[in-house]
């Protein structure tokens, strides 16, 4: 997913691009201008740099080590997943307070199934997105269509299936999972081909993704030149070519200096990219937006708003099912008290990586982001052994700091 | 006449990256109602905050005399204190407070923190009585209409004690008849001592109240005129504004005459709706129109006519209860009941309300004109950014919205190139019927030309144009035919021929005549 973190320079649009074309000014002044213009986007992105190189100097480079950032991945990918469904419920001007009950009861539920009856794991795996879906919907259902504020029902949520998480597991902990779907959780890709001193499946995925990455970025500027539209200086694209290989290539070697790309990584990956995608370029995403930025504008353009918050909210609760198997499989155990606080931690991340608390406004790459910069203060933090005490406090002047940052920088731009 | 009480010298303001007032100079005399006019971002309002504190001493270059006194406002209790009181477009009052609780908010009647209620609701009814205002001091604000709000913030200023009353466009949100109410008070109050300094974009408005009107454009004052001289006509107002003669206001279109046979483009009939909430009352009552391609007809009436009402409900039934009425397409019945039926049946409606219902100010000018007809930009679900790009920038270009990119976010933008943008996004959606609704509302001049421009083009190309407006003017300078309707009646149809302010607003009032 770091790979997708750095390819957001590349991704951002607009500012950088339509105003470019002024032959003569120079590379440096046209990067400082981008980054200047598009302030929101890559403040984050700074500060988790900035956050990411403190920790590595404070842990003596500890925190890079492949065997962390495998580890990183492994510890965050739940609340990477829950904050790409909470970003776009928080963008349809929505919340929504359920999920970490929700990801308990699909992981009580995935235990019920595999361990008690025995059913084999895809078919568990299939029955759990849709029993979380189906929480969504339910929940989706009244706030969409029944007009009851988001706030309530969720809250509601949290504790009809904080109570169904009990009794299903009867208040035990239950496990331990199939094998198949322990993999789910910490496993990694197999090893093939001859011995090397890296992953050799990682490597070639690496190289797969650059290939692609590239591809898309030459793609997309002919298409711009097509349209006859203003295109991105040659000199500011290839350094965006250059810096997207690198990261792909840092994050690649690092992973495949250890075991390899953990299959959550992978999941998270194509998440990250479908969502994103279906966010920036389709229908659907736009809607979103629309709802959230005006939602009687948007009625008056003919967007089906129920419709569309109903299904933010049934994808909120296949995420969170998603993520509630990735948990539990890591635990290989379903408990009661799992998932506690999950909720907060993604609608943290959400508001970290630039969500607005009236909608409309946001990316999934953000999420993420946000996301990234929980993690590490988590990471960090545990390397140097401070306790929780102090990492709640910690996270949540970040949080604060964040926000903040976010709101002086946009009264400073705008009134 | 009596001599200065203000004096706002050669002030400088400049934003991040815009001059917004690059050189105004405004004398006020005491005693006087003092117009200030100008198209929207001339910096009418920017110099109004400059006046009253917003932007503090130290934002801006220039000197301020009040009184004979030079004045650093740090804030707005600063310039309260000497007895300047600016009252906002937007009202500033608390819906669930009482009009008491309203009139002293922040400057409470209080012991030791505590309320006195007694002295406040006799302040507070002593005051109503002054602005001509009869309901309960303790009176909900939220049940009290916005004429009446707008005399609940006057109050407010008056138990400021206040010398120099600002009102910026105080009669925009208000019907002729609060308007006229609005007007009288200002007067009296002037009257009674008091300064006025009233923005406004109504040149009637400005005859009848105002001694003399200074102009401002593009961020300096420009001349300040006399309005009770002769030469001071509406015309010379206007050309001050836009800094060039109007020898026509609207563009010149050729009469459409409708052909004989063919159906109408649209054609609602005995139209009906109720009130969403008091669903006794009829808003919409048994209106039948009709409109033909290429022709542009327009609806006139008084706030509460029901106009927007009757086209609301049209377009996918967004307003009331509906309670009866046909809807034909080129001579078929349709069904409109949702947005998204009226808008595949090739129907746009363009609100009144831009900020609120038009557009989504967040987002980008790209993104919102795409917006109702994102298919037309995508394949499958998935938008192609590159041809929604291009498709922006021609409108950018034909409409002439003045913004540097199309990744502007609409908020940014001015009111007359917001509604071009409004505009373009129904332009876009390809409808063969356009129901404009005030499409002109609070956009300067300059602006106003294009938009009659565009909607003149719209009818040459042969779309059926509904229009809208409480300006009987424009009415007259640019529709072929003109219904009135009165209280949710139609109550007269007026071929252009006929037309003139006199004829429309006899009919336009006649219900209200025979109802009471």
């Amino acid at each position: 997913m770091s790979t997708e973190v750095t390819k957001s320079p590349a991704a951002a649009p607009p500012g950088a691009g339509g105003s470019g074309g002024a032959a003569g000014e120079n590379l440096l002044q046209l990067v400082i201008g981008g980054l200047r213009r598009n302030m929101r986007q890559y403040g984050m992105l700074l500060a988790l740099g900035l956050i990411v190189a403190v920790f590595a100097v404070w842990t003596d480079g500890d925190l890079l080590l492949p065997r962390n950032v495998s580890n990183l991945v492994l510890q965050n990918s739940y609340v990477l997943i829950l904050a790409i469904g909470m970003m776009l419920v928080i963008i349809a001007g929505h919340i929504d307070l359920s999920v970490g009950s929700v990801t308990a009861f699909v992981g009580a539920f995935a235990a019920v199934l595999t361990v008690e009856h025995g059913v084999s794991w895809p078919v568990a795996v299939v029955l759990c997105l849709l029993a979380g879906a189906a929480a969504g919907a339910a929940q989706g259902f009244f706030i969409a269509y029944l007009g009851i504020p988001s706030f309530i029902v969720t809250l509601a949520g949290m504790l009809i299936f904080r109570g169904f998480t009990e009794i299903l597991l009867e208040g035990q902990t239950l496990g331990p999972f199939p094998d198949g779907l322990q993999k789910m959780g910490n496993g990694f890709l197999p090893e093939v081909g001859p011995h090397t001193n890296y992953h050799n499946l990682t490597l070639l995925l690496g190289l797969a993704l650059i290939v692609f990455a590239v591809f898309q970025e030459v793609r997309d500027r002919r298409r711009q030149r097509e349209f006859s539209l203003d295109v991105v200086p040659l000199n500011l694209f290839l350094l965006k070519l250059v810096s997207i290989v690198a990261a792909i290539l840092v994050v690649t070697m690092l992973l495949a200096s250890y075991k390899g790309a953990p299959i959550v990584l992978l999941i998270l990956g194509a998440l990250v990219v479908g969502y994103g995608y279906v966010m920036r370029n389709s229908v659907f995403g736009r809607h979103i937006y629309a709802i959230g930025g005006n939602l009687p504008a948007a009625k008056l353009s003919g967007v089906k708003d129920k419709k569309v918050t109903f299904f933010v909210f049934l994808n909120m609760g296949a995420l969170a099912a998603l993520a509630g198997l990735a948990i539990a499989a890591r635990l290989n155990a379903a408990s009661p008290k799992a998932g506690l606080n999950y909720e907060l931690e993604a609608i943290a991340s959400s508001f970290i990586g630039g969500a607005s608390m009236s909608g409309g406004v946001g990316t999934v790459l953000g999420a993420i982001i946000g996301g990234l910069v929980l993690g590490v203060l988590n990471n960090g933090m545990n390397l140097l052994s401070v306790g929780t005490d102090w990492q709640q406090v910690i996270k949540g002047l970040a949080l604060l700091a964040a926000v903040g940052f976010d709101v002086w920088n946009k009264r400073k731009s705008g009134s | 006449m009596a001599g200065p009480v203000l004096e706002m010298r050669s002030i400088v303001k400049t934003f991040p990256g815009v001059k917004a007032l690059s050189d105004v100079t405004l004398t006020v005399r005491q005693g006087e109602v003092h117009a200030i006019c100008g198209e929207n971002g001339a910096g009418k309002s920017t110099l109004m905050k400059v006046l009253s504190g917003v932007h503090p001493h130290g934002s801006y270059e220039g000197e301020i005399l009040f009184e004979g006194e030079v004045c650093r406002f740090r804030d707005i209790r600063a310039s309260e204190e000497h007895g300047i009181v600016i009252i906002h477009q937007e009202l500033a009052l608390v819906p669930f407070l009482s009009i008491a609780e309203n009139i002293f908010l922040g400057n409470e009647h209080a012991s030791r923190g505590f309320i006195n209620w007694n002295d406040t609701l006799r302040h507070a009814t002593e005051l109503l009585r002054r602005v001509g205002l009869d309901e309960h001091p303790e009176t909900r604000v939220a049940d009290i209409g916005v004429g009446k709000q707008q005399l609940v913030e006057i109050a407010k200023a008056l138990s400021k004690k206040v010398k120099l009353l600002i009102l910026d466009e105080p009669t925009a949100a208000l019907n002729d008849e609060d308007s006229g109410k609005l007007l009288d008070l200002i007067l009296q109050l002037k009257d009674q001592g008091i300064t006025s300094i009233i923005i406004s974009h109504k040149l009637n408005e400005i005859r009848r109240v105002a001694d003399s009107v200074t102009i401002i454009r593009d961020g300096r004052s420009i001349e300040t005129l006399d309005v009770k001289s002769e030469e001071t006509t509406e015309d010379r107002i206007i050309s001050g504004m836009v800094g060039r003669d109007l020898d026509n206001r609207f563009p010149d279109r050729t009469p459409h005459h409708p052909e004989e046979g063919a159906a109408p483009a649209l054609e609602i009939r005995n139209w009906t709706v109720h009130h969403p909430i008091d669903q006794q009352r009829k808003v919409v009552d048994d209106v039948s129109i009709e409109v033909r391609r290429g022709e542009i007809v327009g609806i006139a009436g008084l706030m509460g006519a029901g106009r927007t009402e009757l086209a609301m409900s049209v377009f996918g039934r967004t307003y009331g209860r509906y309670a009866g009425g046909t809807v034909l397409k080129d001579g078929e019945e349709i069904r409109t009941r949702t947005v998204a039926e009226a808008v595949a049946h090739g129907i746009a409606y363009v609100t009144e309300d831009r900020k609120h219902y038009g557009l989504n100010l967040i987002d980008t000018i790209n993104r919102n004109i795409s917006l109702t007809a994102l298919s037309k930009v995508a394949k499958r679900g998935i938008v192609d950014e590159h041809e929604e790009r291009q498709v922006a920038e021609g409108y950018r270009k034909s409409m002439n919205i003045k913004a540097p990119t199309v990744f502007e976010p609409v908020g940014k933008l001015s009111g007359g190139n917001q509604q071009k943008v409004v505009l373009s996004k129904w332009i876009f959606a390809g409808p063969d019927v356009l129901i404009l609704d005030e499409p002109t509302r609070g956009i300067d001049v300059g602006a106003k030309y294009e938009i009659y421009t565009v909607i003149d083009q719209l009818a040459a190309q042969g779309k059926a144009v509904v229009f809208i407006s409480s300006e009987l003017p424009e009415l007259l300078g640019m529709c072929d035919r003109i219904y009135t309707m009165a209280a949710g009646r139609l109550t007269g149809e007026v071929p252009r021929a006929e037309a003139t302010q006199e004829v429309l607003m006899r009919q336009m009032t006649k219900d209200k005549e025979v109802t009471r």
